[in-house]
């Protein structure tokens, strides 16, 4: 018997009838006319019996909408993530399995802001993406905006999301809208954040705003969202809707989703400023590692003994044990890049008021400023990624080139 | 409708009760299922909803109907709800205090409970869940009750959480509060058997007569809501939601009895004309009014839109329940997309008879043809008349299938289409839950003592009234009742203290809910031990109630309520005797009941009042020597 078959099961005195659905385990889990799931355990005393086979569910398709001339056009690449995800029959659990179509069927209001044209880049969630996926990305999004897209959307999990913005800031010089967007609440239910999420991207994306930036819901209701910097953005909730925030720097502006007007309220590069320009030069080989009070000092040697940079998320200037810095600075001496950022994300790391601070810059450490720990591990990877010099990335690492840092 | 023969017309009727459940927790979080107290927000949300589509792939009807308006939800957060009422977390697991309820009532309803348990998401896109789905999950199925000498079949039983409470509703939006939104309740469906209006009645009393046997249950107004299903024979199902009261259910089956009966009078008089399906022709007779403002509203941005309804000439006055008319059906349609006004043939309106000419000639109306107008922005006005347009054509096939309102005088107005099985999909965030045999069994195993027995069981074992013991069973009080009788004090006295004495506080305004098991029992120990009088008991647990950190006694010494001693009770008996010879000579044994009355009032509550009868009796009595006791003993002194 297969999945959507109509059974019949008898069980002891009773008698249920409705379609088979996937199960998790040995139970039978039918789906009753009346809609309500319910598991049947399979024993002896179970009788399952074929009444019809099931049929097909064959996906509608809205046929291809027609091109609206006044409008601009807009490439939305989709990678996965809740914006854009679907029941498992399978597993029972939502997964992301959604096209360009699919994004505009469930979301109509798109259609009223922009042309769009798209491709599934991946499907994943975004805890499954690695560093070659955002090389790949930056590469695609170059090709569209070659291609003659006037501003780029990529759907993607929230997971990560804020680790591919500060990528794609560092990879790509662009003269259009590069917005990331995402749900925090999953889109097979009706109050999905995704919709207002998406409207409000989209409209960044035809904006003058050529900045790669995340766009999300800024509070628990749904009024408007605001303009994140790719490389000043982490997710700062588990599930809320206004989990992003920007770190350490204003947001570039909002989005008001009723009006769908935009105001800024920082610096930002203008549309057309620049030309597209892709430097998708990584190395993967890097690691954050957090330290905490009591932490092995050899831990350090383990990281730097397979990576050839490492951040470190120290405490609150940017400390840790005196028992690491010679592990510190032994792996300096082997050529190693070591960045100090803070776990407290908020504020800037400054290792001359103590001792401690002191060595560690005499231990050779780079400080990462206010860079979010993320994004200096992604800044990291990319500057290791153009150069082996560790005086060239010292430097760069130190200089500001997507927004990532301040106070220089 | 005492004419109307239910039988003939094949009158079917089932019930759905939806009963909030007396957990700690909430349905899928820690917060508490009480409303919140200080009736205060803490904080405030904005929401909408859109369809989603379920897992089939196919949106629901009742959802598509919903989603096409519009609508802001305003939810109002308090220092009781967390995250997950604002969805804004995932839910925790099921909870499994609610989970046991809902067996036990399942076992009591002699219902077969599933094996394993699946919640599930039923859109509901009014806003009343800020999700936009209801979790629901189903628990057991194949019940059977006997009703007198019927047996009416028990379908299904699920576990539910409880909707936001809807606050007010204005061109703003629709606001909620969250404090109600996910309390636990069982949603208990019978199969429709019941045939008469009486029967529904009976029904629905003694499902709740099932559920207070729990003990479990929330109590009060707002825990407890009937849907009724109504079809008969040629009829449509119809689904009346919101009923909060068992006597009106009588009634409101009887109009919607009315209602059907007469919609299907306008079928066939609709088929007797010959009327066909109505074209979707809008035609916009906006020109035909010279100064639109002469119709209510100003044109700026909108029109006037018009459309036939061939051969409903006439129709739109009948009568279809007292007080509503084929036209409020179609109202209550085009109600639901639309804020402009509204015009049809034989209502009063302010339109010129040159104009409905005009307009009449333009659509091509005859004399048998109903028109109806109406004036709003376009798209607005256009739903709106779609909207007239699909209950026109359902007119011509009868009743459509309908989940209504109820209203208070028992008529229903239209809320939605009756939802299809497209509206549930699997709750992915809850995981299923395995329903043992061994929890069975053990639910099973002390099922509680039923109301309607527990009460015959007062009337035989306590000689308790037959309302006293109805009055005790139900209550909530009827376990402590157990208890304190074991102390061997009079039943009478203790149900009536439960019931009655407790009733009189409240309405005076102690705050009886302080109040504990301890204090009832703490009195009536008093009571045993013959240290305090039954007629102290209000006094006392007036006290209490106001500070409940006394105890009984405490509370009595300080009332000055202990008992007295037969001397002391003499000595005073005597003192009133001196003082009043006069009385006595006067009015002999008619003297009892004043001089009574005089010696109560100094001891009340100190005394056994039949104590200072007998012993005040005996004093009178005492000198009057075999003379007729009537003369008294004023003569016999004399």
């Amino acid at each position: 018997m297969m999945i959507g078959d109509r059974i019949k099961v008898q069980r002891g005195d009773i008698t249920y009838k409705g379609t088979l659905m996937p199960s998790r385990d040995d139970s039978i889990v039918l789906k009753l006319d009346h809609g309500y799931n319910i598991g049947i355990k399979k024993d002896a005393k179970t009788f399952v019996k074929l009444i019809e086979k099931g049929k097909k569910i064959v996906p509608q398709k809205t046929p291809a909408p027609l091109i609206n001339p006044c409008l601009s056009t807009v490439s939305i690449l989709t990678t996965g993530g809740t914006i854009a995800s679907k029941v498992d029959y399978r597993t029972g659990a939502v997964t992301s399995q959604f096209d360009v179509e699919d994004i505009l069927r469930a979301i109509p209001e798109l259609r009223e802001i922009a042309n769009f044209k798209g491709e599934v880049l991946y499907n994943i969630l975004s805890e499954n993406m690695r560093s070659e996926y955002w090389q790949t990305l930056a590469r695609e999004i170059a090709a569209e905006i070659e291609g003659g897209s006037e501003g780029v959307m990529i759907t993607h999990g929230t997971d990560t999301m804020g680790y591919t913005a500060a990528a794609l800031s560092f990879m790509l010089v662009t003269p259009v809208p590069i917005v990331l967007v995402g749900s925090q609440r999953s889109a097979d239910r009706p109050s999905s954040d995704n919709a207002m999420n998406a409207v409000c991207a989209a409209k960044v994306a035809t904006s003058d705003i050529a900045e790669v930036s995340v766009v999300m819901h800024a509070t628990m209701s749904d009024d408007y969202c605001l303009i994140h910097r790719g490389t000043r953005v982490r997710k700062m909730h588990t599930s809320r809707r206004d989990a992003f925030h920007s770190i350490n720097a204003s947001p570039i502006g909002k989005v008001d989703y009723s009006t769908r007007e935009i105001e800024t309220f920082a610096e930002y590069k203008k549309r057309d400023e620049h030309k597209v320009l892709v430097r998708d030069h990584i190395e993967p080989k890097c690691s954050l590692l957090k330290f905490y009070p009591g932490a092995d000092p050899e831990i350090v040697d383990h990281y730097t003994s397979r990576c050839k940079g490492l951040v470190i998320e120290g405490t609150g200037l940017g400390h840790v044990s005196t028992e690491w810095i010679p592990h510190i600075k032994k792996a300096v001496e082997k050529g190693i890049s070591i960045v100090m950022t803070s776990q407290c994300f908020s504020g800037r790391i400054c290792d001359l008021v103590y001792d401690t601070g002191r060595d560690l810059l005499k231990a050779g450490i780079i400080e990462g400023g206010d860079m979010l720990p993320e994004t200096a591990l992604v800044k990291l990877m990319w500057v290791l990624g153009g150069t082996k010099d560790p005086e060239e990335v010292r430097t760069l690492m130190r200089k500001n080139i997507a927004g990532e840092i301040s106070g220089l | 409708m005492k004419s109307v023969d239910y039988e003939v017309l094949g009158l079917r009727v089932g019930l759905e009760i939806h009963q909030q459940l007396d957990t700690k927790g909430k349905l899928f979080c820690n917060c508490p299922t009480e409303l919140s107290k200080s009736g205060q927000p803490t904080y405030e949300i904005h929401r909408h909803l859109q369809v989603s589509e379920s897992e089939l792939g196919e949106i629901d009807r009742a959802a598509l109907e919903e989603a096409q308006i519009k609508r802001r939800f305003i939810y109002k957060g308090y220092d009781t709800t967390c995250l997950v009422e604002n969805d804004e977390e995932p839910p925790s697991p099921l909870n499994p205090d609610a989970i046991d309820i809902a067996l036990e009532i399942a076992l009591l309803l002699g219902m077969t409970p599933v094996d394993e348990i699946h919640t599930m998401r039923k859109i509901v896109i009014d806003g009343s869940n800020t999700s936009g789905f209801q979790r629901t999950a189903f628990v057991a199925s194949d019940g059977k009750i006997s009703l007198g000498d019927n047996l009416i079949h028990i379908d299904t039983v699920c576990l539910e959480e409880e909707a936001a409470q809807k606050i007010s509703e204005d061109t703003n939006g629709v606001v909620y509060s969250l404090d109600r939104l996910g309390i636990p309740l069982v949603e208990i469906t019978t199969s429709p058997e019941a045939t008469t209006p009486g029967q529904v009645c009976s029904l629905a009393k003694w499902i709740g007569m099932i559920l207070r046997s729990t003990g479990k249950v929330k109590r009060g107004i707002g825990t407890i809501r009937q849907d009724i299903n109504v079809s008969i024979a040629k009829g449509a199902r119809i689904e009346i939601k919101g009923v909060q009261t068992l006597d009106m259910i009588e009634t409101i089956v009887e109009r919607e009895v009315i209602r059907q009966v007469n919609l299907l009078k306008i079928k066939d008089e609709l088929r007797k004309r010959g009327a066909k399906k109505v074209k979707e022709v809008l035609v916009d007779v906006s020109e035909v009014f010279d100064s639109p403002q002469g119709i209510g509203k100003p044109l700026k941005n909108n029109v006037v839109l018009a459309v036939k309804l061939p051969s409903f000439g006439g129709l739109i006055l009948w009568e279809i329940q007292p007080d509503r008319q084929f036209f409020d059906e179609l109202s209550d349609r085009l109600k639901r997309f639309f804020r402009g006004a509204f015009y049809t043939d034989g209502l009063p309106n302010e339109i010129g008879d040159d104009q409905i000419a005009g307009i009449r000639k333009k659509i091509g109306a005859g004399p048998d043809d109903c028109v109806v107008l109406v004036v709003d922005e376009e798209s607005r006005a256009r739903s709106a008349l779609n909207a007239v347009i699909q209950r026109a054509n359902e007119a011509l096939e009868g009743i459509p299938e309908e989940t209504r309102r109820a209203l208070q005088n028992g008529n229903s107005a239209y809320m939605r289409p009756l939802p299809g099985a497209a509206r549930m999909y699997p709750e992915t965030d809850v995981l299923s839950v395995p329903i043992s045999g061994e929890r069975l069994k053990k639910i099973n195993s002390s099922l509680p003592e039923l109301i309607c027995k527990r009460k015959g069981r007062y009337v035989r074992e306590y000689d308790l009234s037959d309302d006293l013991a109805e009055l005790i069973a139900c209550s909530e009080q009827s376990a402590l009742f157990e208890r304190i009788i074991i102390l061997g004090v009079s039943p009478t006295l203790v149900a009536k203290t439960l019931t009655a004495t407790l009733s009189e506080l409240r309405r005076e305004g102690t705050p009886v809910q302080h109040l504990t098991d301890d204090h009832f029992i703490g009195v009536f120990e008093m009571i045993s031990a013959n240290k305090m009088v039954k007629e102290g008991i209000l006094e006392v647990l007036r006290v209490l109630a106001n500070t409940p950190s006394k105890t009984a006694s405490v509370a009595s010494s300080e009332l000055g309520l202990e008992m007295l001693g037969k001397e002391d009770i003499e000595k005073l008996i005597m003192q009133v005797i001196e003082s009043k010879r006069d009385l006595i000579k006067e009015r002999g044994t008619d003297a009892m009941q004043p001089l009574m009355g005089l010696i109560m009032e100094r001891v009340r509550g100190k005394v056994d009042g039949k104590l200072v009868s007998s012993l005040l009796k005996e004093k009178i009595y005492g000198g009057i020597n075999g003379e007729d006791r009537k003369r008294g003993m004023g003569q016999s002194e004399g």
